[in-house]
């Protein structure tokens, strides 16, 4: 790929990246104060201390970290050239955001038996507004991760190519960063 | 003004060794595994938020620097991010006291 001058000393998509991740901090900062103004004004259960699952969730936040940690082994592979390895972890990125999301799934099935829904109280809406977008989110990673491996299995992920990964990957992670907010803010203080 | 311009690819740029990330990768783990731990023990409730907004800024910090490379990139970066974050906590925090979540309002 053609590289370009840049002003900050930094790549404009890296920096382009970085500034809809500040944008994407404001996003999620107003549902989780949303989440945290309503919590506790249900009027009708279920409430979270009735239904929230730690042991499953806390597996999956385990998932999505140990997912980051392949992200970053895969952008370190692909700066290295070592494309078997870039794409180990990138497929490595692709089952582990999966499995969080099929906890996710999974998580959402067992609240709808239990018959928290999104009309149900203030607690669902709030909860699965604020834990649906963060799932929509890790959706499009897994979808861009897969996109990469693609490029990868066909011989077009090199060096060169270094940067399209690093972008990907400041993606994810900040997905990351946003479950570990959330798993502390909605699950571990009730 | 050319000496401040770089190309998109940034050749040479420093990242952390696969050492450090699988190190960051098991602190982040320890950190989660204490996370659930506090949430169990009876004794820590009435401590619990602090303990566990502290673990969480840490795990969030690490991801940050090392995951996302802010400790090694250029400040720029981690003065837009920067940016973002602030906005987005004073947004929780001003909501929380408009409401009555905390502040002296709280718990009316």
């Amino acid at each position: 790929m053609e590289s370009h001058a840049t002003t900050f000393g930094v790549s404009n998509r890296k920096l382009a990246m970085w500034v809809f991740i500040g944008s994407e901090c404001m996003f999620f900062g107003s549902l989780i104060a949303t989440y945290l103004v309503y919590e506790g004004k249900s009027l009708v259960g279920p409430t979270p201390e009735e239904i929230l699952n730690i042991p499953l969730t806390s597996v999956s936040t385990f998932i999505l970290l140990m997912s980051s940690l392949s992200m970053v082994l895969a952008l370190d592979a692909v700066q290295r050239d070592n494309r078997r390895m870039s794409r180990i972890w990138l497929g490595g990125v692709i089952v582990l955001g999966g499995l969080f999301l099929a906890g996710q799934v999974y998580e959402f099935a067992e609240f709808y038996h239990h018959g928290l829904t999104l009309q149900r109280n203030l607690f669902g809406a709030t909860f699965f507004v604020l834990t649906g977008f963060h799932g929509a989110h890790v959706t499009v990673g897994v979808v861009w991760m897969i996109t990469l491996l693609v490029m990868s299995l066909r011989g077009g992920l090199g060096p060169e190519r270094a940067m399209d990964v690093e972008v990907a990957g400041l993606y994810w992670h900040f997905v990351d960063a946003v479950w570990i907010v959330i798993f502390t803010v909605v699950y571990l203080i009730q | 003004m050319a000496d401040q311009i770089t190309h998109e690819t940034e050749p040479g740029q420093a990242h952390a060794s696969t050492g450090t990330y699988w190190l960051i990768a098991l602190i982040l783990a320890i950190i989660t595994l204490l996370e659930v731990a506090v949430f169990y023990v009876p004794l820590l409730h009435s401590v619990i938020v602090p303990i566990l907004l502290v673990l969480s800024v840490a795990k969030f910090v690490l991801v940050a620097m090392f995951f996302m490379h802010l400790k090694f990139d250029k400040p720029v970066l981690t003065t837009v991010f920067a940016v973002g974050l602030i906005v987005a906590t004073s947004i929780v925090v001003v909501m929380m006291l408009l409401f009555g979540t905390i502040g002296p309002g709280a718990g009316m």
